[in-house]
C-alpha cells in the first residue's frame, strides 16, 4: 500500500495551503476532504442557477501578500478586489458615511461629531501602530515561554524588543488594549454613539463577546490589521467568489504534484506506539503517511476523531473545553435588482460597498444578551456587502448576491434543537431588519440561504459553527493556541500537526496558519523551508 | 490692438475632448491633468479603483488626445512601408498592426499603431504629433495625402474582461468574433462606428473610433449598456498601472522620442527597447534599416528589462547597481509599481546588457512620515510581460 509523506486533513485553504508548501518542498502529499467541493469556509457555491454564493467568509483583507505571491495565486487565478465605501445605519435615521477618501469622511463625522472628526485621526494612528506590532508576528511561530531551546529564546527576544520599542507608555496601553473591551476602548475616542458602534462592529464579529465584553478590543484589531496592496485596514472581495482563493491555492498545490481526495471524511486519525501513522476514512480506507495535518479545529481533531487512549492525560479534556462557541449566522440572498436604502444617495463608490447595521452599542449589547438567553435578536446586528456590484462573475447582470453576516446565533437554542422552521424564522428576522432600511427589499429577493451555526458546523465542520475555529480572546492566543505547550503546531502524538485556524494567528482567510504548520514540519523533517518570510509596507 | 477676447486666459486654457462634458461629470475629484493639450484625466475617482476596473470589469479611456493621421493615395502603402520597421505590406485589410519608426541613426520617433482601413487607406495613430515626419517620409512620393484627423474623430477606449458583453448588449452584433486586431465596421445612427480589437491594458478590449457629432451619443448608449457591467472612465494613472503589467512602454517614461532628445546618448533603438520583433529586415528599404543593421550586429548597448523586485517599495526612479554595495552603477528603473494583480513589485528598468548577466539591485528611496529610508533591493529578470491573461486573446471572449 502506498505510503504518502504526509495526510491533510480538510481541504479548507489552511489546508490546502500546508499541503502547497509541503508539496513545493517535494513531499509526497494527498489533502482529504469530506466534501464533495474543497475550500471549507473559504468557498464559493452555486446554490441558485447564475448566483455564486460565498456561503460562509465573503470579504478578504488578513490573505497575506507574501503568500499569494510566493505561491503565484494570481497565475492560478486569483485577483483580490478591494471595495470602497461603508454606510452605517443609525437606530432611527440617522446614517454615517464611511468614504473611501479620507477627507470626505473627516467632513462626513464633522456632521455628526467635530470632535469625532478630530479624534479618528488619532484613533486611526493608534490602531495602525498597534495592528503593524501584531502584523510582524502573524507569519512568525510563537515562541514557548517556558523553553530553554536557543530558538525560543531568541523568539521571545525579538518579540520582547518589540514591545520595548514602544516606549513605557504605550507599553502598559497595549497590556490594557488586549484586556479590554471594544466599548471601552472606543470611549477614549469618541462621543456619538453611532460612530462608536460602526467602529465597535468588527470587536464582535464571530465571537461570542458583546461590545461590552473585556477582550472584544483585540477582536476589533484583529479585523483591522489585514491590508490589501499595503491600503491597511481595507477589504477585498475575491474576482469569483471566496471559493476562488482556496481553488488558486489548490491550483499552486496540484502544480507542485500534491493529491486531492475529494468526499474522502477522515473517520479516525491512525495512533499506532504514540505515533500518528495515518488515517481511516469514512469508507475505511486507510491511508498511511509519515505525518498527519489536521486542518480540522482542535476541538473536532481531538474530540471527534480521534481516540481518546491515542492521547496523553489531560489533552481530551483540555480539546473538550476549548473555547468554541458557535456566535454567527449568514444569510446570502439572490436579488432580482440593486436595493436602494433611505437616506442614502445613489453614490455607486458608497452604496454599494458595505453596509453595517450596527444602530448603537446598546442595540448590540442587547443582541448580545438574546444569545446568551439561546435566542436570536429581533433586531439583530448585521453585515452586509454586495459582492456582485464588483464581481461580474457572481451574479447575473443587473441581478445580485447580498452577503449578510449576522452577530449574534445561538448553536443551541433555549427552546430545543435548530429546524428548518426556526432556521427560517431567524432568517426573517434578518429581512425584517434589512427591510426596515429599505423598503421593498423582499420583493427584489429571487432566493436565499439561511446559514445558523448548526447548518455551518453540519456543512463545513467547524464546531459550533465557530468562524474563527476558537475565540480568540487572549487566553487563546498565540503561544496558548490552541492548548498551552501545543503553540508551534505540533500536537501531543508525535508526527500530528495542525494547521487550522485553531493555531496561531487564529482566523480570517489569511492563509498563515497553513503556511506556519509547513515550515514547522519541514524544520522536523530537515527539509529545506519552503515557506516565505512576510513583507511588509509599514516595518 | 487687437480685440480683447472675453476670457484674457483662453490662449492658455487646455482644450476639451469630444467626451468631455460626460466626463467632466464624473470627475468628481476634477483630478485633470492634459495630454497634446487637451484637459485629460489623471483619475476620475480612484486610481487604484478604475485600474480594478480594467481587470475586474470594464472601463472607457479617452483616447481623443492620441494622434491620428490618415494616409491615402496609390503611393501610401509604400511610403509607410519606408517609413516604419515593420512590414506594412503584410497588414491584411481591417486588421491593425503595432510599429515603431524610426530616424536614420535607428533612434526611434515614437511607437503607434497603423489600420489599414482599404488597398489604398491607412490610419496611423501615435501618442505625439507626427505631421512633419510624416511630410518628410511622403517627400518624392507621388500620389499621397495626409491628413490629420485627430480634432475631427472621437475615440474612446473601452477595455476590461466584460468589455466584450457591454459592446453586444449595445448592439454590435457579431463584435464577439472580432481576433485581437481585426477592425470592423457597425452602422451607428447615421454614421458609422469603427471598433478594433485593440488597446493598451494587456487585457480584453476595443477602441471605438466615431465621427465628433456622434460621440456623445456612443458615450450614452455604452453607458446604458455597461450599467450592469461596471463601467467606469479611467485615466492615465489607471492606464499607466495597467499598461505596465502588460509589459508595454510609456513614451517620456520608458523612452525618449528621437527628435526631442538633446542628449544623442538619451534615445533608444528598437533593440534596446527589446522591439526587434518589430524590425523586418526582409522587406525594402525602410527610415534607419542600415543604422538599424548595424546595431543588430553590435547587439543593445542598454536594454529594457522587466524586473521582479524584491519586498513591496515600489522601485521608481532607482539606480540599478550590480551589487548590494552600490559601487558599481549599471542602470535605471523606467517605471515601477506594486502590480495587484500579479502580487509582485514589478519595475522596468534600462540596464547596460553586459550587465544583465550578473546580479540586479535597485536602491529604493521611500519617505514614511516625511522621514527617508533607503532600500537596496535584489532584482530577478523576468522574460514574459508580468501580466498576459488568457482572456485578451480568446475568441469569442467571455461576457465576464
Amino acid at each position: 500500500m502506498k505510503r504518502y509523506d504526509a495526510i491533510i486533513i480538510g481541504a479548507g485553504h489552511n489546508g490546502l495551503t500546508n499541503a502547497a508548501y509541503l508539496a513545493k518542498a517535494g513531499l509526497d502529499i494527498i489533502v482529504v476532504e469530506k466534501n464533495d467541493y474543497i475550500g471549507g469556509a473559504a468557498v464559493s457555491r452555486e446554490l441558485q442557477e447564475g448566483w455564486k454564493y460565498s456561503s460562509c467568509s465573503y470579504v478578504c483583507s488578513m490573505m497575506r501578500q507574501a503568500i499569494h505571491r510566493d505561491l503565484d495565486l494570481g497565475r492560478h487565478g486569483l485577483i483580490l478586489v478591494p471595495y470602497l465605501g461603508t454606510v452605517n445605519f443609525g437606530d432611527g435615521d440617522e446614517r454615517f458615511f464611511q468614504y473611501h477618501d479620507e477627507e470626505a469622511t473627516y467632513l462626513e463625522i464633522k456632521r455628526h461629531s467635530p470632535h469625532d472628526a478630530d479624534a479618528m485621526h488619532r484613533f486611526q494612528a493608534d490602531l495602525t501602530r498597534y495592528s503593524q506590532l501584531i502584523r510582524k508576528t502573524l507569519m512568525r511561530t510563537p515562541p514557548d515561554p517556558t523553553s530553554f531551546r536557543p530558538r525560543d529564546i531568541r523568539e521571545l527576544l525579538w518579540l520582547a524588543k518589540k514591545f520595548w520599542a514602544l516606549g513605557e507608555t504605550e507599553l502598559y496601553e497595549y497590556i490594557r488594549f488586549f484586556t479590554m473591551s471594544a466599548a471601552e476602548w472606543l470611549e477614549d475616542y469618541f462621543e456619538n454613539d453611532m460612530i462608536k458602534a460602526a467602529m465597535a462592529s468588527p470587536g464582535i464579529i464571530g465571537t461570542a463577546l458583546g461590545v461590552e465584553s473585556p477582550g472584544s478590543a483585540y477582536i476589533l484589531l484583529h479585523h483591522v490589521m489585514g491590508d490589501v496592496d499595503g491600503s491597511i485596514g481595507a477589504w477585498g472581495l475575491a474576482r469569483g467568489g471566496m471559493g476562488a482563493i482556496s481553488q488558486s491555492i489548490a491550483n499552486a498545490m496540484q502544480e507542485h504534484g500534491g493529491e486531492l481526495r475529494t468526499e474522502s471524511g477522515v473517520k479516525k486519525i491512525l495512533v499506532e506506539n504514540r505515533n500518528a501513522v495515518g488515517v481511516v476514512l469514512e469508507n475505511g480506507d486507510e491511508i498511511r503517511a509519515g505525518i498527519v495535518v489536521s486542518n480540522l479545529d482542535a476541538k473536532r481533531t481531538f474530540t471527534r476523531i480521534m481516540d481518546r487512549d491515542d492521547l496523553p492525560d489531560g489533552i481530551y479534556e483540555r480539546a473538550k473545553n476549548f473555547k468554541i462557541r458557535g456566535s454567527s449566522g449568514k444569510v446570502n440572498i439572490a436579488l432580482s435588482g440593486m436595493p436602494t436604502f433611505t437616506g442614502v444617495p445613489d453614490n455607486r463608490y458608497l452604496s454599494r460597498g458595505g453596509q453595517g447595521f450596527t444602530g448603537s452599542l446598546e442595540t448590540m449589547e442587547r443582541a448580545y444578551d438574546c444569545w446568551k438567553r439561546g435566542r436570536w435578536s429581533d433586531d439583530p446586528f448585521v453585515e452586509s456587502v454586495i459582492p456582485s456590484a464588483w464581481d461580474p462573475t457572481v451574479a447575473p447582470p443587473g441581478q445580485h448576491w447580498m452577503s449578510n453576516f449576522i452577530q449574534y446565533c445561538p448553536p443551541k437554542l433555549a427552546d430545543g434543537p435548530w429546524t428548518p422552521e426556526k432556521r427560517d424564522a431567524f432568517g426573517e428576522s434578518v429581512i425584517s431588519k434589512i427591510e426596515r432600511y429599505s423598503p421593498g427589499f423582499r420583493d427584489l429577493i429571487v432566493h436565499m440561504e439561511v446559514r445558523t451555526p448548526h447548518e455551518i458546523e453540519n456543512e463545513i465542520g467547524l464546531t459550533e459553527g465557530n468562524i474563527f475555529q476558537g475565540e480568540l480572546t487572549i487566553d487563546q492566543l498565540f503561544f496558548n493556541r490552541p492548548f498551552p505547550g501545543y503553540g508551534q503546531y505540533r500536537m501531543p502524538v508525535k508526527n500530528l500537526y495542525m494547521c487550522g485556524s485553531s493555531t496561531h494567528p487564529g482566523g480570517g482567510v489569511s492563509a498563515v496558519c497553513g503556511a506556519n504548520a509547513a515550515r514547522e514540519i519541514l524544520m522536523d523533517l530537515r527539509k529545506p523551508n519552503s515557506v516565505p518570510d512576510d513583507d511588509f509596507y509599514d516595518e | 490692438m487687437t480685440t480683447m477676447t472675453s476670457d484674457p486666459y483662453a490662449g492658455e486654457r487646455l482644450k476639451e475632448t469630444h467626451f468631455y462634458e460626460r466626463e467632466a461629470e464624473l470627475n468628481i475629484r476634477d483630478a485633470w491633468s492634459s495630454w497634446n493639450g487637451y484637459l485629460f484625466a489623471d483619475y476620475y475617482y480612484d486610481t487604484e479603483y478604475e485600474y480594478f476596473c480594467i481587470r475586474n470589469q470594464c472601463g472607457t479611456y479617452d483616447i481623443c488626445p492620441m494622434q491620428k493621421y490618415e494616409i491615402t493615395g496609390r503611393d501610401a502603402e509604400t511610403m509607410l512601408d519606408r517609413m516604419v520597421t515593420r512590414d506594412v505590406t503584410r497588414i491584411g485589410l481591417n486588421r491593425v498592426a503595432y510599429t515603431v519608426w524610426c530616424t536614420d541613426q535607428g533612434r526611434i520617433i515614437d511607437d503607434g499603431t497603423i489600420f489599414r482601413l482599404a488597398d489604398d487607406r491607412f490610419m496611423l495613430t501615435c501618442g505625439s504629433p507626427c505631421t512633419a515626419w510624416l511630410r518628410k517620409a511622403a517627400f518624392g512620393f507621388r500620389d499621397v495625402t495626409i491628413t490629420d484627423l485627430s480634432d475631427d474623430l472621437a475615440a474612446l477606449s473601452l477595455q476590461g474582461p466584460t468589455s466584450c458583453a457591454v459592446l453586444k448588449r449595445m448592439g454590435l452584433g457579431g463584435v464577439e468574433t472580432m481576433k485581437a486586431f481585426d477592425i470592423r465596421h457597425f452602422p451607428f445612427h447615421d454614421g458609422n462606428l469603427m471598433v478594433s480589437r485593440t488597446g493598451f491594458t494587456g487585457d480584453l478590449g476595443y477602441e471605438l473610433w466615431i465621427a465628433p457629432e456622434l460621440a456623445l451619443t456612443m458615450w450614452d448608449e455604452l453607458y446604458a449598456a455597461g450599467e450592469d457591467y461596471g463601467i467606469q472612465p479611467y485615466g492615465e494613472a489607471a492606464t499607466n498601472m495597467a499598461r505596465l503589467e502588460a509589459g508595454f512602454i510609456m513614451p517620456h517614461m520608458d523612452f525618449t522620442e528621437a527628435l526631442k532628445t538633446v542628449h544623442l546618448e538619451h534615445d533608444q533603438t528598437p533593440f534596446e527597447l527589446q522591439l526587434g520583433w518589430l524590425v523586418d529586415f526582409k522587406k525594402p528599404h525602410f527610415s534607419g534599416r542600415d543604422a538599424l543593421l548595424e546595431h543588430k550586429r553590435r547587439g543593445p548597448v542598454w536594454t529594457l528589462a522587466k524586473l521582479d523586485v524584491e519586498g513591496n517599495w515600489p522601485a521608481e526612479d532607482a539606480i540599478m547597481y550590480n551589487n548590494e554595495k552600490c559601487s558599481h552603477e549599471i542602470g535605471y528603473v523606467t517605471s515601477a509599481m506594486w502590480s495587484p494583480t500579479v502580487k509582485a513589485n514589478i519595475a522596468l528598468a534600462m540596464i547596460r546588457t553586459e550587465s544583465l548577466k550578473g546580479e540586479l539591485w535597485a536602491e529604493i528611496y521611500k519617505a514614511k512620515e516625511l522621514r527617508q529610508y533607503r532600500r537596496m533591493a535584489k532584482c530577478t529578470l523576468k522574460k514574459k510581460p508580468f501580466w498576459m491573461p488568457e482572456r485578451a486573446r480568446t475568441t469569442p471572449p467571455a461576457d465576464v
